[in-house]
């Protein structure tokens, strides 16, 4: 049967074989670890000539900071962005997955990747996982259909709008929006009312934090500035830093082992147990 | 019952030097309150310049270990080269990703010396990678090293230096920690060599 062996590797797709005994442990009364999320605030502003996506930089698990800076801006393809949030390690996989499919269809088929194309492979890969597979993506792009802006909700719902606004920060993010958006800005406009509406997600939402990274795509391409503002930079620093003398820290035993010579020697700094 | 990453204990840190890396352990091995042994490896060298800290359930971070210790293997065996450090921090994600319906419950910690470079990458259970920052920590005492971490580090640090810190900053936090503790390892990651240091803690 060794060529199940074979088939079962390079099949691709998920690995279940943990299912049953995690779902044993959860019976028995144990609790999982919150996964890394990315609380989030993203919005996406449709202008003359373009879309500007807009996200803050903080991921978190639980009620802990895990990332002060992280990328929430994906690149799907040269004319197609994706901001993200919900479950990072799925925004981060899926992006990277859609990427790599996007690329391999413009090698076979000589075309520019289109906005609606991306919709509807996101949008056919999330529903029949049931929104188990947690991300909310903003997509924006320019294609020969023009500027296109859309959310992907994890159940597979998807809706084109001129501002967007996703993540736990949404809600403050879609009070600028909803006050200050117009038809026909130009990009410093959208650039300047993403950011803003941002700020309000990074300053009024728990999830949301650090600094604001854009990306303005037109037709001549994507300028994309990350940590274009920042807000949460250390106020204080220790005037003198802590100095730590060498061989300070107690040890019992130390080991060395010589990378070229592949050999391990043991360093002496024996110290005496005083039981 | 509390967590499952809280049944066996532990925590993991590592921190970027100046062309060199270094990442800590605790020592400890426990079953909710009891303490089985104070002498578990959770550390483990890939390659002469990756190491792989584990923290979680213990049974995972064994079979994570075999699992990656098999990937390299056959790298090696099938390329005839060695992996890149960046190269298995995308593995690791990867094969915790394989996994994002059933995961493994287990936070490692990538560590590796790449042309001179350090590369760090800390990753949640499925596989979220996150390389920017210049120290990661894991395990249940994650979060009080983290403080300690904050205030004693400094960028571009010599690997002598690099070892105090990291040493100060595990030890400080596992104090606060009742599932970690029990002794600390130290391991540092130059081009030359891997210096590995048993530090003297308290034993509670």
């Amino acid at each position: 049967m060794q060529y199940l062996d074979n088939y079962l590797q390079f099949k691709g797709g998920y690995d279940y074989t943990n299912v049953k005994r995690n779902e044993l442990m959860k019976a028995q009364g144990f609790k999982e670890m919150p996964f890394t999320k990315t609380g989030t605030t993203i919005v996406g502003v449709l202008f003359d000539g373009g879309v500007v996506m807009a996200a803050d930089t903080r991921a978190t698990a639980g009620a802990t900071v895990a990332d002060k800076n992280c990328e929430k801006l994906h690149v799907l393809a040269p004319n197609i962005w994706a901001a993200g949030a919900g479950t990072a390690a799925d925004l981060h996989h899926q992006c990277a997955h859609f990427n790599a499919k996007l690329k391999l269809q413009r090698l076979n088929l000589n075309r520019q990747s289109r906005v609606n194309e991306v919709i509807t492979k996101l949008t056919s890969k999330l529903f029949p996982y049931r929104g188990h597979i947690g991300v909310a993506l903003i997509i924006g792009g320019i294609d020969s259909n023009g500027p296109q802006l859309a959310s992907v909700s994890p159940y597979g719902n998807y809706v084109y709008h001129p501002f967007q606004s996703m993540g736990s920060g949404s809600l403050a993010a879609l009070g600028i929006l909803e006050a200050k958006f117009q038809d026909g800005l130009t990009k410093q406009q959208a650039i300047d009312l993403a950011i803003e509406a941002i700020e309000a997600g990074i300053f009024h939402d728990m999830g949301s934090g650090s600094n604001v990274d854009v990306v303005a795509i037109t037709k001549d391409g994507a300028d994309y500035k990350r940590n274009i503002r920042s807000y949460n930079a250390k106020s204080y620093q220790k005037q003198i830093p802590y100095h730590f003398p060498v061989n300070n820290t107690p040890a019992l035993k130390k080991y060395q082992f010589d990378i070229e010579k592949q050999e391990l020697t043991e360093v002496g700094q024996e110290m005496e147990i005083i039981e | 019952m509390s967590g499952i990453f809280e049944y066996n204990g532990g925590s993991i840190v590592g921190m970027k030097g100046k062309n060199c890396i270094a990442v800590a352990c605790d020592r400890r091995f426990g079953q909710q309150m009891s303490t089985i042994t104070t002498n578990y490896q959770k550390v483990f060298k890939i390659q002469d310049n990756i190491l792989l800290a584990l923290s979680g359930l213990n049974t995972d971070i064994h079979t994570f270990y075999a699992l990656m210790e098999k990937e390299i293997n056959l790298y090696n065996l099938k390329e005839n080269r060695k992996m890149k450090p960046t190269t298995f921090a995308n593995l690791v994600a990867s094969a915790l990703y394989e996994r994002r319906f059933g995961p493994f419950f287990v936070t490692p910690i990538v560590a590796g010396l790449e042309n001179g470079k350090p590369i760090l990458a800390t990753y949640d259970s499925i596989g979220c990678k996150s390389d920017l920052d210049d120290f990661q920590v894991g395990g249940t005492g994650g979060n009080y090293i983290y403080g300690a971490c904050e205030a004693f580090f400094k960028p571009d640090m010599s690997p002598e230096e690099l070892e105090e810190v990291i040493g100060q900053s595990l030890v400080s936090g596992c104090d606060r920690d009742a599932l970690s503790g029990w002794g600390g390892v130290v391991y540092v990651l130059t081009e030359q060599k891997i210096t590995v240091k048993i530090l003297k803690t308290k034993q509670t």
